[in-house]
């Protein structure tokens, strides 16, 4: 079983619109949404979800007001400014920490666990797909990161399949940490851009810290030659692959609009160069397309 | 009065907003990088840098000689960051988020508060604009307490702050926007720019704060983002069509405002705009932020 796991740092490099191409291509595949934050892939890949989950994650206090005496002990303990002077517990900062609920002289708080999202089993035209909504403002996506992942294995096991392709959320914290831990490969999809290049830069030291190794492509690159080169260099001192430049194409955007993948509008020099991409990537990750 | 420039969707255009406004209103600005992961706003602004600080967490390290291995402080910690083990006790630093529990219920007084490094913040300015900048080491997940601490770098209550947002819907977005008085959303009428617009706006409404859209590109994809904005009664403050002199300025960390004249003008009544809507909306919703 191999896992690719696509990154970008920044948002809105491409990764997305990449992976669905990669959806199109690949066989024998388990595609995971790990971008639980703001996951986009279903947009493109259209899954019919099989299984529905709740995630219960974490706990949230719930100050009993029949029995509060309004000692304040509790505002004097939590270390998040939850608790309001009115007892009244914030359920947005609140971190479940539970040391209201354990140490109140009255018992007049609880701590119950949350359900913080919901995670899918789906069927798409490509093959299984695991994915997740993580609840609107809501803490521990790092963990339904890696319940996605784990399920996305299970699935691959089950299924016989053995590859997993994995789009990542931006950043470099928590949910990219928990995107990354025991992947096999990381793509890291940039953009000829200052900040491309500067949070590129960011990824590929998370991927030398935890291990993993890292190849770049750089999406737009005809928009900033230069850039694009100084990425590529930059990839490759890194000690990163380099796998290819995608050119501008107007017809991605369009093909988001219309929720479909770029495979579906003809030969464009940019599908051309994400195939040649996709194939290096099989070669290098998956011993062969 | 604090304004904080979100989008749910990265790479929409929310540093280049936060960034032209802070520069183009022409009077004192704060200006805080919040998307502590991906810290960017200083590769538009140019800061001069006048100092950086290490930012550290308290953890607990157990004093083996006064433990007692009774597991109190295993039982009360919901992070998995203490193991009571047969003949010692552990600690995880990387796991704890903090909450200082374990050493509330230690009865032999055997918890210490160590640091544990989490990123650095970093102070500069550039003409009237005070940028201060938190960025997380790499390798590190915590990202709110750093937040927090860029969160209180805030101007002096009559002066304007502008916070530079993560993207996302979850923890480190809610800790940037708690406590501030406008969620500006920046946006593109994309499919994938209106699934995570719709987010954003729920977390925003969750916080009850009064909020604007800025769609950038705003000629690229279709009507739904402007739909949506319709039905939610959400005012587009400031619509951009892509200009391909823009996005080579942006990729050269180039302010806008400074190559293209009408950038001014966008920034001007963009936060005519803003001022407006927060003076409607009454001064009684803002929350203190948190402690």
């Amino acid at each position: 079983m191999k896992e690719l796991v696509v990154l970008s740092g920044k948002g809105g490099t491409g990764k997305t619109s990449l992976v669905a191409v990669f959806a199109a291509l690949a066989r024998k595949m388990v595609l995971c949404d790990a971008d639980v934050d703001a996951a986009d892939l279903h947009l493109v890949v259209h899954p019919e979800i099989v299984e529905r989950h709740p995630f219960v994650a974490g706990h949230e206090a719930v100050i009993n007001q029949d029995k509060c005496t309004e000692c304040g002990h509790c505002l004097d303990w939590c270390r998040f400014g939850a608790i309001s002077e009115r007892f009244r517990v914030e359920p947005l900062l609140c971190e479940g920490c539970g040391v209201c609920a354990r140490l109140c002289p009255m018992e007049a708080v609880n701590c119950p666990e949350k359900t913080c999202g919901e995670w899918f089993v789906s069927r798409t035209p490509h093959g299984p797909m695991v994915h997740a909504r993580l609840g609107i403002a809501e803490e521990n996506s790092g963990k339904l990161v890696s319940l996605v992942r784990s399920e996305a294995r299970r699935v691959a096991e089950e299924q016989g399949l053995e590859r997993i392709l994995t789009d990542g959320p931006p950043g470099v914290g928590c949910p990219v940490i928990a995107s990354i831990g025991n992947a096999d490969a990381v793509l890291v999809v940039s953009e000829p851009t200052l900040s491309g290049r500067h949070d590129m830069e960011r990824v590929l030291e998370l991927t030398r810290h935890f291990k993993v190794p890292a190849a770049v492509c750089v999406n737009k690159a005809d928009l900033h030659r230069e850039e694009a080169e100084r990425i590529a260099e930059i990839a490759v001192e890194s000690g990163a692959r380099f796998l290819g430049r995608i050119p501008f194409d107007p017809l991605v955007t369009r093909a988001q609009v219309d929720a479909r993948s770029l495979v579906d509008y003809g030969e464009t020099p940019a599908l051309k160069e994400m195939q040649r991409i996709w194939e290096a990537v099989c070669e290098w990750v998956f011993d062969g397309c | 009065m604090i304004i904080a420039v979100a989008s749910g969707k990265g790479g929409t255009g929310k540093t280049t907003v936060a960034c032209n406004l802070a520069v183009a209103l022409e009077r004192p600005v704060t200006l805080l990088d919040c998307d502590v992961e991906q810290p960017n706003a200083h590769l538009f602004l140019h800061p001069r840098w006048t100092g950086s600080e290490p930012f550290h967490v308290d953890v607990p390290e157990i004093d083996a000689e006064r433990c007692n291995l009774c597991g109190a402080c295993q039982e009360i910690c919901q992070f998995n960051a203490i193991a009571i083990l047969p003949e010692i006790a552990m600690t995880f630093p990387e796991l704890c988020h903090s909450c200082g529990g374990c050493a509330l219920v230690c009865e032999e007084d055997a918890i210490r508060w160590s640091k544990r490094l989490v990123g650095e913040v970093r102070r500069g300015w550039r003409g009237l604009v005070t940028f201060v900048e938190g960025r997380l080491r790499v390798g590190e997940a915590m990202a709110p307490p750093l937040i927090r601490k860029v969160r209180e770098e805030h101007a002096p209550d009559g002066d304007l702050t502008i916070i530079d947002a993560p993207p996302g819907t979850s923890c480190p977005v809610v800790t940037s926007l708690w406590g501030t008085d406008f969620a500006l959303l920046v946006t593109e009428p994309t499919p994938f720019g209106l699934n995570d617009l719709e987010l954003a706006v729920g977390v925003v409404r969750k916080l009850d704060l009064p909020m604007g859209l800025v769609i950038n590109r705003c000629d690229i994809g279709d009507r739904r983002v402007h739909d949506f904005a319709r039905r939610q009664d959400i005012p587009i403050l400031l619509e951009v069509p892509f200009d391909r002199r823009a996005a080579e300025a942006y990729a050269r960390g180039n302010l806008l405002v400074e190559v293209l004249p009408q950038w001014k003008e966008h920034m001007d009544h963009l936060y005519g705009r803003i001022v407006e809507i927060v003076r409607s909306h009454g001064p009684a919703a803002r929350k203190e932020p948190a402690a």
